[in-house]
């Protein structure tokens, strides 16, 4: 179905509807919302030196001309900055990412790692003050391919106070930021009886969000003495907690809000800019504020971990996956920001879509430091790089057997009902995969569209195809939780610590409330997301809002309606049970009576202790995951290696989508960006070590030219443990893209590529990489 | 130095640096909704209309806006919203950064072409970025707003 379809055919209310974003006219007319348009002008300008080398120790410091420009306030170094490591990381406790981060060091370990930070009154004054500060290195031999990371005598994390939090398997003796490995049954055994084995290896390099607000924060000391902290970020919990570990201060003397974000992509869930104006208006007490340029953010930022994903797919020759072997590689740069956790996708979210006839995995791998930009957390978070693989070795396996790849997925997919070993052992409760694949064959016309076809302009049209899961939420990690309260003349406050980076979660959280409470969406305003004033959640990532933070709303609304009867009750003077909530009001059972919400609200500011304010927290021991199928049809010119992407076609499982306009923008935002990792957004190294893509001259994402047609659609589902039966769909959407267009490609020229991005001179000169 | 313009047809006379981008510029003066996103003009969410053109803030000094006519879209504000709507009803406006830059270039399209095809509507928009939406649904909320202009009012 697709999103007209749906909307009209949703029993609910308000669930299932295309209700309007909540601040659409206001983005729309470009009102001031962001973090710039909200603070002061005449905040003190911070910046950060960054270092030219990949690796060297900083000698000294030469720092006083600078000073003596103009306007500057200060210039701090690694010798005024404390020397507790912490993460960057925004993740739950125990923070699996380890406390290898200081606020400056005087080691620097990638191009562009800050040196020194720079507050002044104006931005010339600061950028003047850059160029002054003379930094003399002792310059040290990188690590700059992560093959050779594992056990180099180079070491990026030799400090002793380096400390992992949790047992991840981390050992910065190897440079290594996590390693583990995972079985069921004997892989090597099933494999050495497989008709047909293939093994490849394939790599994703460290793509950019690239969210078109570049990172920003603002900071100031507030009426109580306290930092307040205003930033685009889509963690405001997680960030007040390593503001205060970066800055040694207790956790009590931080407020962190965010306004309106222009996108994150999970750039945001790291903290990339907070700590170093709050530093400066922590030293100072004077409000300051750090505008990322894009160059900074291409350089300096959060993004994909490169990995290398090498799979050993065993197969009879009738087309039955029997074993899957995968092993990682991931590079997580510098810093361990989110490396142990981003791997662990890679083979936890690929491996399980063939669970239908599979007897034994395997699943191992290594995160390594090296001397490059730290990763982080991008969309997808290591599911992406895990299915290029292995959807590319199921493509792979269907062309060495002759078979239909789409027949071949219908022959080994999970369906509902199965249990999946290597998803934790959870039940695929609700798996509308067979029907996604069945509804898009024929909506794609896969049939027509499938054999290779010569143009008569000798360019080459083909077809690929490509499955995808993710997450819902971190099983028992994540937290969710919401604040609803009652107000004059009735109208509702939804609070919330989850963040809308644009995607919309405050509108459909407000969708779930008037549902529950029988309301329009207009009569539920929504607040969040702030350190001090919202109930605690461990923000937007991990797939988690509408599923996790989406109960809490439902659970608290609940409890608000129970709430509001008894009030109801004792102002009709009858007993709890006499009552129900009807929406409007409360009325008595035998239709003797009724108070309208007006009157509750009126009179719960009167002579009153029952709360018409309740609040719910969330968890969930099962991530549940959304599923989704993509179709490409590319026309490749056999001249040039340019594809043109003529049909972009994908269905999606996302259990009961609650606003189905947005569940489509999202499918279609997350494949187009999947489109510029596979086919030309590139991250490419000097041999020192300095990224070419610093711009969007070099790293080049989709024009509305670049993407063909999309269409998306739906099949339902009902996941038991989600409100009104949802899952996720903020990341999956990323996933098919690649493999889809992999497999096109090869179908248009017999050359797989195994190294994304597969640009055309690759295809041209049939780089088999 | 002095310069004089008409900024959302208010003329106003102020003196700046020389070395002032347009772009920040405006900023100061309360036209929040002009955004950066890049430095090598890449992106299109600075874009203002000078004398009724589309040109990118980042790439022109407050100097060479002199004598001329700046709108941005606190200026165009009910122009705007004769088609915004029908974005909104797409979802499509998303994080909202790259919107100002985005509905600025759209006006310029719809006074140049009213009654734009598709990939005219694409052709146009090339220069505006956006990370989110996929452009997909910018594109259908444009084309609903055409088809009820068409169609009347009842559509």
């Amino acid at each position: 179905m697709n999103r007209q379809e749906l909307n009209e055919r949703s029993t609910y209310r308000s669930v299932g509807k295309c209700v309007r974003k909540k601040d659409a006219m206001q983005l729309l007319l470009g009102k001031p919302v962001y973090v710039d348009d909200i603070t002061p002008r005449d905040a003190l300008v911070v910046k950060v030196i960054r270092s030219p080398h990949a690796h060297a120790l900083i000698e000294s410091v030469e720092k006083s001309a600078a000073m003596k420009v103009p306007g500057i306030v200060g210039i701090y170094t690694y010798e005024d900055v404390p020397g507790k490591r912490f993460t960057m990381a925004g993740q739950t406790y125990p923070e699996p990412s380890p406390y290898d981060r200081l606020l400056l060091d005087r080691r620097v370990r990638f191009v562009g790692d800050p040196v020194a930070i720079v507050a002044g009154e104006t931005e010339a004054a600061v950028n003047r003050a850059c160029k002054i500060v003379r930094v003399k290195y002792q310059v040290l031999e990188p690590v700059l391919d992560f093959h050779k990371a594992k056990d180099n005598p180079i070491l990026v994390h030799p400090e002793e106070n380096w400390v992992s939090m949790c047992p991840v398997g981390a050992d910065n003796r190897r440079n290594l930021c996590a390693s583990d490995v995972c079985s069921e049954n004997d892989v090597e055994a099933v494999l050495a009886d497989c008709d047909e084995v293939i093994e490849h290896t394939y790599h994703v390099k460290a793509c950019q969000q690239t969210m078109m607000e570049t990172f920003r924060t603002y900071t100031e000391i507030d009426r109580y003495g306290r930092l307040h902290v205003i930033s685009s970020t889509q963690i405001v919990f997680h960030c007040r907690r390593i503001i205060a570990n970066a800055l040694d201060i207790p956790k009590s003397k931080v407020h962190v809000e965010k306004p309106r974000i222009g996108g994150g992509f999970g750039a945001k869930q790291t903290v990339v800019a907070e700590i170093y104006p709050a530093f400066v208006t922590w030293v100072t007490k004077r409000p300051a504020k750090m505008i990322y340029t894009r160059e900074e953010c291409q350089i300096g930022g959060s993004p994909r971990h490169e990995m290398e994903v090498t799979v050993r797919l065993g197969a009879s020759s009738d087309g039955t996956i029997r074993a899957l072997d995968v092993y990682t590689l991931s590079n997580t740069g510098a810093f361990g920001e989110h490396g142990p956790t981003t791997v662990g996708l890679s083979g936890h979210k690929s491996i399980p879509l063939y669970t239908g006839n599979l007897e034994a995995f395997r699943f191992a791998y290594d995160v390594v430091y090296t001397n490059v930009q730290a990763a982080g957390a991008y969309r997808g978070y290591g599911a992406t790089q895990g299915q290029f693989a292995v959807e590319s070795a199921v493509n792979e396996l269907a062309a060495k057997l002759g078979m239909d790849p789409v027949a071949l997925r219908l022959k080994n997919i999970v369906r509902e009902g199965m249990s999946m070993p290597a998803y934790y052992g959870e039940t695929a409760n609700a798996c509308a995969l067979d029907k996604c694949i069945e509804h898009c064959c024929s909506m794609f016309g896969w049939e027509e569209k499938f054999p290779v076809r010569v143009m008569p302009d000798g360019k080459i049209r083909s077809a690929g195809v490509a499955i995808s899961m993710q997450g819902s939420g971190i099983s028992g990690v994540d937290v969710g939780s919401a604040t609803i309260k009652l107000n004059d003349e009735g109208f509702y406050i939804l609070m919330i610590g989850a963040a809308d980076m644009g995607t919309g979660c405050d509108t459909i959280l407000a969708q779930m409330a008037a549902e529950c409470l029988e309301c329009s969406v207009d009569e539920i305003e929504v607040f969040g997301a702030d350190s001090d004033a919202s109930p605690y959640d461990s923000g937007s990532y991990a797939s988690s809002t509408t599923y996790v933070t989406g109960k809490a709303v439902e659970n608290a609304c609940n409890e608000l309606r129970e709430n509001l009867c008894q009030l109801g009750a004792s102002l009709l003077h009858c007993d709890r049970s006499e009552v129900e909530f009807f929406g409007n009001g409360v009325r008595k059972l035998d239709g003797t009576g009724e108070v309208s919400r007006f009157d509750l609200a009126t009179a719960s500011m009167v002579n009153n202790t029952i709360a018409v304010q309740t609040t719910a927290s969330h968890s969930s021991p099962v991530s549940p995951p959304p599923f989704m199928v993509g179709m490409v049809e590319i026309e490749l010119d056999p001249e040039t290696g340019s594809v043109e992407i003529l049909d972009y076609n994908a269905v999606i499982d996302c259990g009961i989508p609650v606003n189905p306009n947005l569940a489509t923008i999202q499918a279609e935002g997350g494949i187009v960006q999947g489109i510029g990792m596979a086919l030309y957004e590139n991250v490419t190294y000097s041999k020192k070590g300095r990224i070419a893509e610093n711009s969007f001259m070099q790293y080049k994402i989709p024009t509305r030219l670049d993407m063909g047609h999309l269409k998306v659609e739906f099949e339902e589902s009902y996941e038991p443990t989600g409100p009104f039966g949802v899952k996720s769909i903020g990341e999956i959407v990323i996933n098919t893209p690649a493999p889809a267009l992999a497999h096109a490609i090869f179908r248009a020229t017999g050359v797989w590529h195994r190294t994304l991005p597969i640009t055309p001179e690759k295809i041209l000169f049939g780089i088999e990489d | 130095m002095e310069i004089k313009m008409i900024l959302n047809g208010r003329q106003i006379i102020r003196e700046i640096s020389p070395d002032l981008l347009l772009l920040e510029f405006v900023r100061a003066e309360g036209c929040r909704s002009v955004k950066r996103g890049c430095e090598t003009s890449n992106c299109g969410l600075c874009t203002v209309l000078m004398d009724g053109t589309p040109v990118l803030s980042c790439s022109m000094l407050a100097a060479r806006a002199a004598g001329h006519r700046i709108d941005t879209l606190e200026g165009l504000t009910a122009e705007a919203e004769e088609f915004i709507g029908f974005i909104a009803d797409q979802g499509a406006e998303q994080c909202g950064f790259c919107n100002p830059g985005f509905v600025m270039n759209t006006i310029a399209l719809l006074r140049e072409n009213p009654d734009p095809t598709d990939d005219e509507i694409r052709q146009f928009l090339a220069g505006n970025l956006c990370r989110c939406s996929g452009y997909e649904g910018q594109l259908r909320g444009i084309r609903a707003f055409l088809d009820s202009r068409k169609g009347g009012k009842d559509e």
